[in-house]
């Protein structure tokens, strides 16, 4: 496994497409946005985050900033939606389609087995599981943000707009209760992005201090094969698959997307790190 | 004729016993009737003649004998040779009371051989009623009467003070004297008006009728109303209730030298300008020289410049050399009663009557010569100017300023960027509050005193002085007084706005603040309060996000209850409306004061929140044990790997020297 060029030749295997990666980059890039200008909110009675305000240009600027990339957030979830309508059409197949397979992202009966066999893998009483396409912690990271948009989304809305909510005709303390859900919510969403997200994808110790796979969308065949058994196995019986073998990412990419990343991902750290702080100092 | 009967027995008995006394005089007479009459006392021939025809017109006349020398008895004559002393008060109780603790007494019981007892005014037998021209004291005869013991060059004369020796002729010179001697006037005060007959005493002493407290009431037995001539100088009412606060007639009119006169004209300006008009004069006082120099053209332009120096200099006197000598500070009460009165009660007054020598005095802000109206531009105390007069002592660095707690500290500096300062300073406004609009201008006191402008229970009204209809609002608000009986502490004006530091209402700076002002009080709310959307934002510094004032009302705040709150049912959707334009029914229902923490009050805020609680730390406790779990076996795996690895390469090596090993043979 030396690292030659000549080995990396045809050695790399394209799991992510380019729109894809590009709808990953706006969840990224919208979802840090919302996190730091929201938590600012939350924990407006923290000097930190009053600090970060400020820095920032006032709670005028990072209401506009929250507004925006929640904007942002609505337009990749739609744009996804519309790739999975696309898809299907490409396909000729029907919505079901999704809901099956290996390739689906919806749970199914061998995520429980496999969650199962982690455990044991876990506590040494058994082997790795010969995880596929998606891992059961991918598939909850997924619907993760498919309810988030959901259920912060919506509570999100009514806060922007409470006089055309209540205008509709719902009570004025739906208000409160959407920013108990919104705030909480969101807590729970950046919570679990900033840390379990974070380890399971990036800090675990094989793919640490980062998995870039999601921004060059290339990964070596071999680690996909160390990784993933179960899907290298099915490219490796499916010539149609195959056809995504190719070479390594060009180096600017690869560049990039460490930038990018590892800014990411300090930035998380960073936030996770001042919410816990302002918890435990100032909450309580 | 019956009725006359009684009457007619009475004026029997009566005329009986007249000639019965007259019986009983005649008998003395015997004896006393003879001018040869006489004893020897101390080895002096003194006679023991009585004229009874002299007695006869006496008031007395209608007296026997005995009645006054009560221990002779008519049937046992003769009599004793020493009869004891005729006591006057066995009749005259009051006039001996009196001259018993006159200064005439005193001397007399001193055995001084000088000292007048009864008959040295009166006489002994041949005593006259003082409305008798006759007598020796009817009020025409009353000066030679004194006179005769306290005219110049006589032996009481000697004793007394020099100026005061020369009293018969001054007296006589004077307009009481002339008005008694050349026309004639029986009404004219003379020796007794004044001194009264025989309740003479020193003036030291505060019952005498010239003690300063007193001569006041003594002058004005003749001179009525004598305070309508004087009321330039006098406020009517203080000329005998606080005749201390004034001068007294004999400071300007000496006693006993009254001249028809007006007092400036003997004591003119210019007498006073050909000492104070030198430069150079000047007066030790507690070692060090002390300039006296008055400087005349700049006093014509003050705002006494009609006054004479006489007017204020009032103890002034020609028995002193110089006159003004001694003569003391100034009293401005004498004209500025209201203000004095005011300067005595306040903080200042206190401090200087006990000798705090940094409590200023009347002339410390208004200076002296130079006294200028408040409302002359130059003057210290023109609005403009007042911050620094007062900043002169109350600022920092300067010791009545570090006297004062911390917190006061900064109060000129503060007050500079207040919006009165600023006011005052930079817009120029003459009608913006200083120092002395709050303070007042003399009664200044420490807030704690009930009677301070700036007291708790004063300051509504002092405020109001300038924000009346701020007062109006507040006066039938929740917080007045007025409307809320409590034993709680309700808000004052500067509770809310700061005192020296008073701001604009509209700044961030006092918005921001607001809360905590409220807050001191409401605690509950105000912690809900940043529970929403509203106190996040502001915390965050934000003034446009709606704060305490901007739902509740100012000065206005009603009960909710009230039709008129602003948060009333029919107008709350109007005050949401001042930011949220489409504010609704349903809109207003917002609970902004809502805690998720009162399930009694809240009940759904309380469930979801606690469902959330349970939605996040079960997804975390899941993951955390998950990651915990995974995290060792990782590294255990990657260390395996990399063991693997380095196998694989040794391996390889090995392999590597094999092949070369068995290409070489």
């Amino acid at each position: 496994m030396t690292d030659t060029s000549i080995e990396k030749k045809g050695k790399y295997y394209e799991r992510f497409d380019a729109y894809s990666r590009f709808l990953h980059v706006l969840v990224i890039t919208s979802f840090i946005l919302l996190a730091i200008t929201g938590m600012i909110i939350k924990f407006s009675g923290s000097g930190v985050f009053q600090t970060l305000s400020n820095m920032m240009g006032g709670y005028a600027v990072t209401g506009f900033i929250h507004r925006f990339a929640a904007i942002v957030t609505f337009i990749y979830f739609g744009l996804h939606i519309g790739y999975l309508i696309r898809k299907i059409k490409k396909k000729n197949s029907k919505f079901t389609s999704l809901l099956h397979g290996e390739n689906s992202l919806v749970p199914n009966k061998k995520d429980l087995t496999e969650l199962i066999a982690t455990m044991k893998w876990f506590v040494g009483k058994g082997p790795r599981p010969q995880y596929g396409r998606w891992t059961y912690w991918e598939k909850f990271d997924y619907w993760a943000v498919f309810w988030g948009i959901a259920v912060i989304g919506s509570s999100g809305l009514i806060l922007w707009f409470p006089e055309f909510f209540t205008g509709l005709g719902l009570p004025g303390s739906f208000i409160n209760i959407a920013t108990i859900i919104h705030s909480d919510e969101a807590l729970l969403a950046v919570g679990f992005i900033f840390t379990y997200h974070f380890f399971n994808t990036h800090f675990r110790p094989d793919k640490f201090p980062m998995d870039t796979v999601i921004f060059t969308g290339k990964v070596h065949i071999d680690e996909l094969k160390e990784d993933r058994p179960r899907e290298y196995e099915i490219i490796m019986q499916d010539p149609e698959l195959q056809k995504k073998l190719g070479d390594a990412p060009p180096v600017f990419l690869r560049r990039a997307a460490r930038i990018f990343g590892f800014t990411a991902l300090t930035t998380g750290v960073i936030l996770i790190i001042l919410i816990i702080y302002s918890m435990i100092f100032l909450y309580q | 004729m019956k009725k006359y009967i009684p009457l007619l027995f009475t004026s029997i008995i009566l005329l009986s016993s007249v000639n019965a006394q007259s019986k009983d005089d005649l008998v003395c007479l015997d004896c006393h009737g003879d001018k040869t009459f006489t004893t020897t006392r101390n080895g002096k021939k003194v006679s023991l003649f009585v004229n009874g025809k002299s007695f006869a017109g006496s008031v007395h006349e209608e007296i026997s004998c005995t009645s006054c020398h009560s221990d002779v008895d008519p049937n046992n004559l003769p009599h004793s040779e020493k009869l004891s002393k005729v006591v006057c008060a066995t009749c005259h109780e009051t006039p001996a009371l009196h001259y018993d603790r006159s200064l005439h007494a005193q001397a007399f019981k001193k055995g001084l051989s000088l000292a007048p007892t009864c008959i040295s005014c009166h006489t002994k037998h041949e005593i006259l009623s003082s409305k008798n021209p006759k007598s020796r004291t009817y009020v025409m005869n009353i000066p030679a009467l004194c006179g005769q013991c306290h005219k110049e060059g006589t032996p009481v004369s000697g004793l007394v003070n020099p100026e005061e020796r020369k009293v018969l002729s001054d007296y006589s010179e004077s307009i009481h004297g002339e008005g008694l001697f050349k026309r004639g006037l029986i009404v004219t005060a003379v020796c007794t008006s004044c001194h009264t007959s025989h309740d003479i005493l020193p003036h030291t002493n505060p019952a005498s009728t010239i003690n300063r407290n007193n001569i006041t009431k003594t002058c004005t037995q003749c001179h009525r109303q004598i305070e309508q001539v004087h009321q330039k100088v006098i406020r009517g009412a203080l000329w005998e209730k606080e005749p201390n606060k004034i001068p007294v007639c004999i400071d300007c009119h000496a006693p006993h030298k009254v001249r028809k006169v007006f007092y400036d004209d003997s004591f003119p300006d210019d007498k006073c300008m050909k000492c104070h008009g030198q430069k150079d004069l000047t007066k030790v006082i507690n070692g060090k020289a002390v300039s006296l120099y008055v400087d005349l053209a700049q006093f014509k332009k003050s705002a006494h410049t009609n006054n004479s120096c006489i007017k204020c200099h009032t103890n002034i006197s020609n028995s002193k050399n110089p006159v003004c000598l001694n003569s003391g500070k100034v009293d401005c009460s004498i004209c500025h009663t209201t203000q004095v009165d005011d300067y005595n009660i306040s903080l200042h007054g206190q401090k200087h009557a006990a000798g705090d020598k940094t409590a200023p005095y009347c002339s410390d802000c208004h200076t002296t010569h130079n006294v200028q109206s408040k409302k002359d531009i130059s003057s210290p105390t023109f609005a403009r100017n007042v911050p620094e007069l007062c900043g002169k002592c109350h600022r920092e660095g300067k010791n009545i300023a570090t006297a004062l707690d911390e917190s006061k500290l900064g109060i000129v500096a503060n007050y500079r960027e207040s919006i009165h300062g600023k006011g005052l300073l930079q817009s120029g406004l003459m009608v913006t509050a200083t120092c002395v609009n709050c303070h007042s201008s003399h009664r200044e006191l420490p807030k704690k005193d009930p009677r301070s402008t700036i007291n708790p229970n004063n300051i509504a009204a002092t405020c109001a002085q300038c924000h009346l209809g701020v007062y109006e609002d507040f006066k039938n608000s929740i917080h007045s007084p007025n409307i809320s009986k409590t034993d709680k502490k309700l808000p004052v004006c500067n509770d809310c706005h700061l005192s020296h530091e008073i701001n604009r209402v509209d700044l961030s700076d006092f918005k921001t603040s607001i809360i905590n002002q409220c807050g001191k009080c409401h605690k509950e709310v105000t912690e809900t309060y940043f529970d929403t959307f509203h106190g996040k934002v502001s915390k965050l510094g934000s003034f446009r996000a709606a704060r305490c004032s901007d739902c509740h009302g100012a000065h206005n705040i009603l009960p909710v209850e009230n039709p008129a709150s602003k948060l009333s049912r029919g107008k709350i959707v109007e005050t949401c409306k001042k930011c949220h334009p489409n504010s609704n029914k349903k809109f207003v229902g917002y609970l902004t004061h809502a805690t998720h923490h009162n399930r009694e009050k809240y009940p759904y805020l309380f469930y979801t929140f606690w469902f959330m609680v349970i939605l996040l730390t079960g997804t975390f406790a899941f993951f955390g044990i998950h990651t915990l779990l995974w995290f060792p076996r990782a590294l255990k795996e990657n260390r395996r790997h990399k063991e693997l690895e380095k196998k694989v390469q040794e391996e390889n090596a090995t392999k590597k020297i094999a092949e070369e090993y068995n290409r070489e043979d």
